[in-house]
């Protein structure tokens, strides 16, 4: 659906010139959800404002639904621009417009007959969940409805594509997730491509099929959500992914029950994938002879399955334990030894 | 009768309320016309000021050099001296140099910049995000401009004609010295040279009062139009 190949931009400011965009290539597939990924000035946003030429490239192609971009004439770039949607941080809402003129806009600039326009835009306010508040202003609504009007006036021409920029990135936790179900909903109802930059990797875990990371204009890892979160390769794909999967007092709270009496080993699962489903725990107490006892865990659903870890202190006879820890590297479940009264169990795991 | 009856009145023997009433007639014609004048052509101008500045849809530096000069040199002149200045222009455009309608070319091209700045300033407001969305949406530079600058800042170029329109009215008022009529000419000739303090004073009392009508006007639009 979309393809990029050696692109690059360059911006001239007063300091020499910027590499914004630095020779990247990059293929989505029709119907993914694709998130892209960096801190600040990574250049993520001069790389989705590439997708629709708002920003032109310096060099290297665009090929967005069939079409080479970045070769088009004025007239076809707009027709091509109609089959892109796009959804900002900020909304970018015309005040001066109802919630319905305001999702009719796109429709108006297309020419699209009046009658027709209207009975869109009412099937655009249902899809989004804003019955009833077709003739509010903007400013009446909350910062979580006013994104679902970017997302309704952004489908509103049917596009292909999808381009969200940082859309959730003003809104608060719970509104974020609302809006991040309805693009699920709209991906999986409309089999739209949907394209997204952010600099949270919680929405890349709760609904990105593919993920890049960005660094200084290049792509420094890409692959499935789940594989990236299983085996993080650069330093910045780690601390995102430790965004979501540890929270940083994890360590800490841990450490402190160490020092707890009657805990003699603490063991850290890593569930990858739907392993995470099975009943690990039960099979262990039933199969071996230890207690364990949970001390805290974190499961999170990603879009191709769940991933998480899990600490647990286990009790029991050395050579029980270890049989047990076998058991778990059979179920494809990565465990680590991360405090244990005898030295040899931490050998052992070297050796496995 | 009715002529007598409304000639002179108990109040303020020393005026002549038919004279007042066609001074505050053609003071109202000057304004107005000259106004909707102002108004677009204002407009037109602050649109080429603001779309050919940098980074804009027009971006053009010598366009945009022109315009500016244009509206600072223009904006600039003393209005006494434009009129005199202008002469041979409404005497060409207009036919006559005096009565109200020779004032017009003179009052336009005073007020027309001056209010082409606030235009533009009441443009740059606009948030850079939403000509960035229209544009995403595949919007013609024509629609962003009508469907987009001119709506979302509409409040802001009501507000801005307001004060243009009070400036205006002090335009036509010293217009009216070198014989466009109006209020200021009634006050100048019949108040000034002719020491009758009373029509000095009703024509101000009425100037101000289209003053504050104006305002008043001004202000319920802009509030009306403002949704934000």
């Amino acid at each position: 659906m979309i393809s990029l190949s050696k692109l690059v931009k360059t911006f001239q400011t007063r300091d020499g010139q910027v590499t914004a965009v630095d020779h990247i290539d990059l293929k989505i597939d029709k119907g993914e959800i694709f998130g892209v990924i960096g801190y600040s000035g990574a250049g993520k946003s001069t790389l989705i404002r590439l997708l629709n030429m708002l920003e032109t490239p310096s060099s290297g192609d665009v090929v967005v639904a069939g079409k080479n971009m970045n070769k088009l004439k004025k007239k076809e770039l707009r027709e091509a621009r109609q089959e892109i949607g796009m959804i900002f941080q900020h909304f970018n809402l015309l005040w001066s417009r109802t919630v319905r003129e305001n999702i009719a806009f796109p429709l108006e600039i297309k020419g699209v007959p009046k009658e027709e326009r209207m009975k869109k835009v009412d099937e655009l306010i249902r899809l989004v969940g804003l019955d009833g508040r077709g003739e509010s202003y903007p400013s009446q609504l909350s910062g979580g409805q006013k994104q679902r009007v970017g997302i309704a006036r952004a489908l509103a021409n049917n596009p292909k594509v999808l381009l969200c920029d940082e859309a959730t990135s003003a809104l608060d936790p719970k509104t974020t997730d609302s809006i991040l179900d309805l693009l699920v909903d709209i991906n999986e109802k409309l089999g739209l491509t949907i394209v997204l930059i952010t600099h949270e990797m919680h929405v890349i875990r709760k609904i990105c099929h593919r993920v890049a990371v960005m660094e200084n204009g290049t792509i420094v890892e890409q692959g499935n959500v789940l594989d990236v979160f299983r085996r993080p390769q650069q330093e910045m794909t780690k601390e995102f992914v430790k965004q979501v999967t540890e929270p940083e007092e994890t360590k800490e709270a841990i450490k402190h029950l160490f020092e707890q009496d009657g805990i003699s080993h603490v063991l850290q699962l890593t569930f990858v994938g739907g392993e995470a489903e099975k009943p690990l725990i039960t099979n262990l107490i039933r199969s071996f002879n230890i207690t364990v006892n949970i001390m805290q865990g974190k499961i999170s659903q990603t879009q191709n399955g769940s991933y998480g870890s899990l600490f647990i202190s286990v009790d029991g006879e050395l050579s029980e334990i270890e049989r047990a820890i076998e058991f778990i590297h059979k179920q494809k479940v990565e465990v680590e030894v991360i405090h244990s009264e005898s030295n040899r169990l931490n050998h052992d795991l070297v050796l496995s | 009768m009715s002529q007598i009856v409304l000639t002179t009145t108990w109040f303020f023997p020393n005026v002549n309320w038919d004279n007042i009433w066609n001074a505050t007639k053609e003071t109202l014609y000057m304004t107005s016309v000259s106004l909707l004048l102002t108004f677009i052509f204002g407009i037109m101008l602050g649109l080429i000021l603001f779309l050919t500045d940098r980074g804009n849809l027009w971006e053009n530096k010598i366009i945009q050099g022109v315009t500016a000069a244009f509206v600072n040199v223009f904006r600039s002149i003393p209005f006494i001296i434009l009129i005199v200045l202008l002469i041979p222009f409404t005497t060409f455009i207009v036919g006559s140099m005096f009565g109200p309608s020779a004032a017009l070319p003179s009052l336009v091209i005073g007020a027309a910049p001056f209010y082409a700045r606030m235009v533009q300033i009441a443009l740059r407001e606009i948030d850079k995000g939403v000509i960035e969305a229209s544009k995403s949406m595949g919007a013609s530079n024509m629609q962003i401009i009508f469907k987009v600058l001119l709506p979302e800042s509409m409040p802001a170029l009501i507000s801005a004609i307001t004060v243009t329109a009070i400036a205006l009215v002090g335009f036509t008022a010293m217009a009216g010295v070198i014989g466009a009529g109006g209020l200021g000419d009634l006050a100048f000739r019949h108040g000034f040279q002719r020491s009758n303090n009373e029509v000095t004073f009703v024509a101000t009392v009425v100037v101000l009062l289209i003053v504050f009508i104006m305002q008043i006007i001004g202000d319920r639009l802009t509030n009306i139009l403002d949704k934000r």
